[in-house]
C-alpha cells in the first residue's frame, strides 16, 4: 500500500505525469471558464495579461520572494506530530505550518502576490470578501503595506461572530461593510463584492480570495499559494527520505489544497486528499460538502461542484468552521475529483472539533478549524494507510480566532 | 420572424424606439407578478422581461434584489418563468426571459430553450453568459428557434462589441454605465457613447439600453438613438413601494404610460 517515489514502478512503461492546467480560457476538463457579465471582461482580460507578464517578469518573483520571505516568515517549517500520530494508526503525521505565516494563516501568500499586481496594473483600492475574517485580515494587511484602499465585504452574520477580526481589519485601516443581503454569508459577500468591482472596475482590483472564481483567479490564486506545496516536497524528502504516501488538506474554496497538491499532482504515488466540511453530516443536508454532496453548476463566475436546489437556486451550506461554509468549491477541485487524481471526503463538525481538541492536547497546537478538517482526514486516512505510511497534513490556519467557538463547542465556561 | 423582432420593427416603423420593460416572477407572489406583467403590457409595454428570480443576481442592485429573494424563498423557479412568458405572449406583446444561467443550466438548456419556444416565448436575456461559453446555448436556442440576446458595456472592446452582436439574435443589450441594475437620477453619456460605437462597427444592430432608466424623460433621451429602451428596476419599484398589490399594478401601468409616451415623444418633435 505504501508507495514511495523511490519504489520503481512494477510496469516497464513509464506512465506520463498527471496535469492539471486550464487551456487558454480557463477552463479544467468541463469545469471553470468565465460566467460573468460582460462588463467584467476586460478586466479579467487585464488581470490575466497583468499575472502572465508578472510571472515572466524576474523582478516581480523575486519582490514577491522577498516579500514572502522577510514578510510572511516563509518558508514556513515542517513539524512532525509524534503523539498525534499515535492517534492516526501510527501513520507519521507531518504538519506543514501555514499557521505560522504573519496573519495567521496560508491567505497571505495569495494576498501578497495580487497586491503587487494591483500596483504593476497601477490601481488604487482592493475590495475583498470574507467569511470568518481570515482572508480579510491578509488583504487589510497587505494594503497597509503597500498604501492601497481597502475595502472588506463581509456577511452581517459573521462580522457579529468575528468581532474580533472586525476589530483587526479595522486597526489596519481597512472599511468592513456588513452585506445584509441574501442570507448574509460569504457567498453573498462575493455577491455584493462583485457589484462593487463592475462599479470600479478603473480603480478597483478585487482581490478574490480562493481559488474559484472566473478565470484567471482559480489558476492565479492556485500559483501564488504553490509555494506551500513546493516547500513541503522538499522538506517531505529531506525530513523522510521520500515522498509522503498522502497528502491531506481541508477545502471551502480550496485555495490552502490546492496551494500544497499542484506540487504533488505529477506524483502518481502520493495520493491526495481533500477534506469537505460535513457539518452536521451529508445526510442531514446541512453541510458545505460540494464534491461529496452537491452538483455540477455555475456559481461566481466558473462551473463547477456546488450546493443547488432543484430549481438551480444556490443552498445555504452550514459549517462550524466559517472559512469553510461556503456552497463552492474552485474548479480545479472539480476536476481533479472527476479524473480521480485527487479524493474528496467529508467531516462532520464531530469529527472536525475531536482532532482540534487531539492536536491541543497531544502537540500544544491550536489549529483553525478549518485544519482541524485536514486533521481529521489523516486521522481517518493513517488507520487505513497504516504505520508504514506519511502522511504531510496542511495545517492551513492557527485557532486563536476559533477560541470562542471552540469554548463554547467543549461547554468550557470563557471570562 | 420572432415576435421579439417584430416588435422592434413595428416600433421602427411607427419611427419611435420599443419600449421592454422587466419584472421578475414571483413579487409579490406568480399570479401579482403576471398581473403585473400585463398592465406594463397595457400600459404600453411593447416586449416584456420575465426575470426568473436567482439566489445570487451579481447584477442586480438593492431595488431587484429586495423582489428577488422572497421570491427565491418561495420556490419560484423556471416553470413560474414559463407560466409569465406564456402569460405575457398571449397579450400579443413579445415576451423574452431574463435569466442567470444557472437555473437555466440545472434546468437542462435545451430543455428549457424548446419548453420556452413552446409557449410562446421569443427569447432569453442572459446577463452572466458570454458568447465565449456560450455553445450548447446556441444550440439550443437554434434548435428552438429562439432569440438570444448577450449583452455588451462601455468597457468592452471593438472586437468584443462585433463578436457579441454577431451572437445575439433580436437585439443587443447595451449596458448604459458600468455597474449593477438600479435607477440613476442621470443615465448619463456613456450610453449614447457606446451605441454609437456599437453602430459604427455593426451597422445593423438592433440595440436597446437598459440599466439606470426610470422616467419618460431618460425615456426619450435614450429612445433618440437607441432601438429600445429598457425598464426594470422603475417598475419593480412600484410594486415594493405600494401600499397594497392592487395599488402596485395601477404604479405599473401608470410608469409604462409615461414611459411609452417618453419613447413616443422624440417623433413628435
Amino acid at each position: 500500500m505504501t508507495s514511495t517515489a523511490s519504489a520503481a514502478p512494477a510496469s516497464a512503461a513509464p506512465e506520463s505525469p498527471f496535469v492539471s492546467e486550464p487551456d487558454a480560457t480557463g477552463h479544467f476538463g468541463e469545469f471553470g471558464g468565465r460566467f460573468v457579465p460582460e462588463a467584467l471582461v476586460a478586466a479579467l482580460d487585464q488581470l490575466t495579461d497583468a499575472f502572465h507578464s508578472a510571472q515572466a517578469d524576474p523582478a516581480f518573483r523575486t519582490r514577491l520572494s522577498d516579500l514572502l520571505r522577510d514578510y510572511a516568515g516563509r518558508p514556513s517549517i515542517l513539524t512532525e506530530a509524534q503523539r498525534f500520530s499515535e492517534h492516526c494508526g501510527g501513520a507519521r503525521i507531518l504538519l506543514k505550518r501555514e499557521d505560522l505565516n504573519h496573519t495567521g494563516s496560508h491567505k497571505i501568500n495569495n494576498v501578497l502576490g495580487q497586491a503587487l499586481l494591483v500596483q504593476r496594473m497601477g490601481k488604487t483600492r482592493i475590495i475583498a470578501e470574507t467569511g470568518a475574517g481570515q482572508h480579510g485580515v491578509a488583504s487589510a494587511t497587505a494594503a497597509a503595506l503597500l498604501g492601497l484602499e481597502c475595502v472588506v465585504y463581509m456577511g452581517e452574520e459573521d462580522t457579529q461572530r468575528q468581532a474580533l477580526n472586525v476589530a483587526r481589519m479595522k486597526l489596519l485601516g481597512a472599511d468592513v461593510i456588513p452585506v445584509t443581503t441574501g442570507s448574509r454569508t460569504l457567498k453573498d459577500a462575493i455577491n455584493e463584492a462583485f457589484r462593487d468591482w463592475v462599479t470600479n472596475v478603473d480603480s478597483t482590483h478585487y482581490l478574490l480570495g480562493t481559488a474559484a472564481g472566473p478565470h484567471p483567479f482559480p489558476l492565479m490564486v492556485r500559483e501564488f499559494h504553490r509555494v506551500i506545496g513546493v516547500e513541503a516536497r522538499a522538506q517531505m524528502i529531506e525530513r523522510t527520505g521520500r515522498l509522503p504516501d498522502a497528502v491531506a488538506a481541508c477545502v471551502g474554496g480550496g485555495s490552502n489544497a490546492i496551494g500544497i497538491f499542484t506540487a504533488f499532482v505529477g506524483d502518481p504515488g502520493v495520493q491526495l486528499l481533500g477534506l469537505e466540511a460535513g457539518g452536521d453530516g451529508l445526510e442531514t443536508g446541512r453541510h458545505a460538502s460540494t464534491i461529496t454532496g452537491g452538483s455540477l453548476g455555475v456559481l461566481h463566475g466558473a462551473r463547477s461542484m456546488l450546493l443547488q436546489d432543484e430549481n438551480g437556486q444556490t443552498i445555504e451550506s452550514h459549517s462550524i468552521s466559517a472559512g469553510l461554509d461556503y456552497p463552492g468549491i474552485g474548479p480545479e477541485h472539480a476536476y481533479l475529483a472527476q479524473t480521480g487524481r485527487a479524493s474528496y471526503r467529508s467531516i462532520t463538525d464531530a469529527q472536525a472539533m475531536t482532532a482540534f481538541a487531539l492536536l491541543c492536547r497531544t502537540e500544544g497546537i491550536i489549529p483553525a478549524i478549518e485544519s482541524a478538517h485536514a486533521l481529521a482526514g489523516a486521522m481517518e486516512l493513517g488507520k487505513e494507510l497504516g504505520p508504514d505510511a506519511s502522511i504531510l497534513v496542511c495545517l492551513s490556519g492557527r485557532g486563536d480566532k476559533d477560541v470562542d467557538t471552540a469554548a463554547a463547542y467543549f461547554g468550557m465556561p470563557t471570562a | 420572424m420572432s415576435a421579439l423582432t417584430e416588435a422592434l420593427d413595428a416600433a421602427k416603423a411607427d419611427g419611435r424606439a420599443a419600449l421592454i420593460g422587466y419584472l421578475p416572477v414571483g413579487f409579490p407572489d406568480v399570479e401579482g407578478s403576471i398581473r403585473a406583467m400585463v398592465a406594463m403590457v397595457e400600459g404600453g409595454v411593447d416586449i416584456v422581461e420575465v426575470g426568473l428570480p436567482y439566489s445570487d443576481p451579481g447584477m442586480d442592485g438593492p431595488v431587484i434584489q429586495r423582489a428577488v429573494e422572497p421570491a427565491v424563498r418561495a420556490g419560484v423557479g423556471p416553470r413560474d418563468a414559463l407560466l409569465a412568458a406564456k402569460a405575457v405572449a398571449n397579450t400579443g406583446a413579445a415576451a423574452v426571459i431574463m435569466s442567470y444561467w444557472n437555473p437555466i443550466e440545472h434546468y437542462g438548456v435545451d430543455r428549457f430553450a424548446r419548453d420556452l419556444a413552446a409557449v410562446g416565448g421569443a427569447g432569453v436575456i442572459t446577463p452572466d453568459l458570454i458568447p465565449d461559453e456560450a455553445a450548447a446555448w446556441f444550440a439550443a436556442t437554434d434548435a428552438a428557434d429562439l432569440d438570444r440576446v448577450f449583452l455588451v458595456a462601455p468597457s468592452s472592446t471593438d472586437a468584443r462589441i462585433i463578436s457579441t452582436v454577431e451572437a445575439c439574435r433580436g437585439f443587443v443589450y447595451a449596458a448604459s454605465t458600468m455597474g449593477v441594475t438600479g435607477t440613476r437620477d442621470n443615465v448619463g453619456t456613456a450610453a449614447a457613447d457606446l451605441v454609437a460605437r456599437v453602430r459604427a462597427l455593426t451597422p445593423d444592430a438592433v440595440v436597446c439600453v437598459g440599466l439606470g432608466v426610470s422616467n419618460g424623460d431618460q425615456a426619450a433621451e435614450i429612445a433618440a438613438y437607441a432601438d429600445g429602451v429598457i425598464v426594470g428596476s422603475a417598475f419593480v419599484r412600484c410594486l415594493l413601494d405600494a401600499p397594497t398589490p392592487a395599488e402596485g399594478i395601477t404604479a405599473v401601468r401608470r410608469l409604462a404610460r409615461e414611459l411609452a409616451g417618453g419613447v413616443r415623444r422624440r417623433a413628435s418633435v
